[in-house]
């Protein structure tokens, strides 16, 4: 019985070893690649890489300012579009979790989500591109901010049904009609929910390539136009990388490293926000 | 309402600016429908436009578009089998490596160590892996992996190339390891605590907990994670895209090069000069769109229904 007991323990500690061991060795790749983008990358940025534009093929030099322009333009874009559209339809679900319309559109948030980033791609080319005949900035925006909505959407709903509903009660009883007690009462409550999930959504689209393949495309000049083909910080990656030329890899190494910070930045501010916001609830 | 609407009685000030208040509510209410019904408009006109735009392809291909196993856009022949081959091939790959990991990072964080500064690291770590935008990924993987599996290919006496099936599967499983992690940790959690108590009181051990309480109770939720990890692995285009090899042939081996759906929708959508050449491609579109979806939905059904037990 005695050693039984003992096998069985030597048993248990092993598994416990080798949980250990796999979660652990996870972190291996992840710290490997951001050491090496770091390595590569952080020797790249100076002054004339953050404001000039790429260099000609067979020059040395040049800089990304026409995709630190681009993506900041169309993830600006996007959110105008995506924040008031996405806060809207999660006030909608959280105040009206029964009705038909409800149903659909939850289901319809799930199915977006799932969505691969590419087949928003086309499906945005087909809308914007063609139509109006060109690549542009504006369809690129539009693609992203498809891919911002779910995750606005469900940040907004969540946070507003943690509200007590004795705030929303109260504010009713001394007669403020209703846009006022979702604009000026519940909203601001759960100000700090709805923050972390747009910063969560923005750090989410300012790294995606695909949807913008085929709508923002690319273009070698600083512009903040919307109606013309823009260069985004990923698809620069993506181009320069992807390219037989050692210094537009030096580029692309740049480029990788200044988009990580930004997620890791976006990322941070998220967690921030959050952790604040739950000491408050 | 009556005496409120008809102007003859609205001479109180106060009753004009209830009245106009009443406007606004009815706006506003009006304005949230709007955008919830925008929402159902957008996931059908995805839906329609892939129809109607794949429609040519369709019509000319059939079924068969599914099983053909050439894709020659010069000929005019379009088969999809290699692709649907390269595209299950990878992630089901990505999918075994990945298990292990998700697996064992539920159960570290969900039942040894659930709270504490090396816990938080952890999950925090976790989640920046799912941070770190797939470019950024395929990028590393192009000039990190690449030769490391050039060496490994080597020494297996087979045709050196870097890229292929096993390296796109290594990064997909990297990428994918958070989603069937993080959900994995909170439906652990989820487990009651009499349940393991009483195993605990007849004298199991911890492994025994683990066995025989823990991972029948999560088992639904568990795999309902892996099904949402196996949605991102289908969809994933970038960093595919940048390690396979980009071959329309059907991969024989798991160093074989090859494509899946998303990676040569990617390549070749701008190349594509002709209309039963872009609908085709289209239709890989849709195919995945309707893949993902219902994997996803599946996935998401499962968590509700565990979640509401």
């Amino acid at each position: 019985m005695e050693a039984r007991i003992g096998m069985r323990n030597i048993k248990s500690n092993i598994f416990k070893g080798i949980i250990v061991f796999f979660a652990f060795l996870i972190t291996v790749p992840l710290i490997i690649i951001l050491l090496y983008i770091i390595k590569q990358g952080a020797g790249q940025v100076n002054w004339k890489f953050l404001t000039g534009v790429p260099a000609p093929v067979g020059e040395t030099g040049g800089g990304i300012a026409n995709a630190l322009v681009g993506s900041f333009v169309m993830v600006l874009t996007a959110s105008i579009v995506a924040i008031p559209v996405g806060m809207a339809a999660g006030i909608y679900l959280s105040e009206n979790p029964r009705t038909k319309l409800a149903y659909y559109s939850s289901l319809c948030v799930d199915i977006l989500q799932g969505v691969p980033s590419i087949v928003v791609g086309i499906v945005v080319y087909f809308w914007l591109v063609k139509p109006l005949g060109t690549f542009s900035a504006l369809s690129g925006s539009i693609a992203l901010a498809i891919m911002m909505l779910p995750i606005v959407i469900r940040s907004t709903e969540q946070t507003l049904k943690l509200l007590p509903d004795s705030l929303k009660e109260a504010a009713l009883s001394l007669g403020v009609p209703y846009h006022r007690v979702i604009l000026k009462v519940t909203v601001p409550c759960g100000f700090a929910g709805i923050l972390s999930g747009i910063t969560l959504s923005i750090a989410r689209v300012i790294g995606e390539t695909a949807p913008l393949l085929f709508t923002a495309f690319g273009s070698p000049f600083v512009s903040a136009a919307l109606g013309k083909p823009m260069e985004s910080l990923p698809h620069l990656i993506f181009t320069y990388a992807t390219s037989p030329y050692e210094d537009w890899h030096n580029l692309a190494w740049g480029a990788s490293f200044i988009l990580l910070m930004f997620v890791l930045t976006l990322n941070i501010i998220t967690k921030v926000i959050t952790r604040k916001w739950k000491i408050q609830l | 309402m009556f005496c409120i609407r008809n102007p003859k009685f609205v001479e109180n000030k106060r009753l004009q600016l209830s009245n106009s208040q009443l406007k606004w509510e009815v706006l506003f209410k009006r304005i949230l429908i709007a955008m919830s019904i925008l929402l159902v408009l957008i996931i059908l006109g995805v839906l329609t436009t892939l129809i109607i735009e794949s429609m040519p392809s369709i019509k000319a291909l059939g079924v068969g578009y599914l099983w053909g196993k050439v894709w020659d856009p010069v000929q005019n022949i379009y088969g999809a089998y290699p692709f649907l081959i390269g595209t299950l091939l990878t992630s089901f790959i990505a999918l075994i490596i990945s298990v292990p990991f998700s697996y064992a990072i539920a159960i570290y964080l969900g039942e040894y160590n659930p709270k504490g500064w090396l816990s938080d690291l952890l999950k925090n770590t976790i989640e920046l892996i799912a941070a770190v935008p797939s470019i950024i990924y395929g990028f590393w993987g192009l000039f990190v992996l690449i030769p490391l599996v050039r060496e490994l290919e080597i020494k297996f006496h087979v045709l050196p190339y870097g890229y292929g099936i096993l390296t796109a599967s290594l990064i997909l499983a990297i990428m994918i390891i958070p989603y069937g992690a993080s959900l994995g940790i909170s439906l652990i959690r989820m487990v009651p605590s009499p349940l393991k108590e009483g195993a605990y009181a007849l004298g199991a051990t911890r492994f025994e907990v683990i066995r025989s309480v823990i991972m029948p109770y999560t088992r639904s939720g568990l795999f309902a994670g892996v099904l949402l990890s196996l949605g991102r692995a289908l969809g994933e285009t970038m960093a595919v895209t940048m390690l396979i090899g980009n071959t329309t042939t059907i991969p024989t081996s798991i160093f074989a090069t090859g494509n899946t759906m998303a990676s040569v929708i990617a390549n070749e959508f701008t190349e594509a000069d002709h209309t039963e050449y872009l609908s085709a491609l289209i239709e890989l579109g849709l195919v995945l769109f309707f893949v993902t979806v219902v994997i996803n939905l599946i996935g998401k059904r499962i968590i509700t229904r565990f979640t509401n037990n």
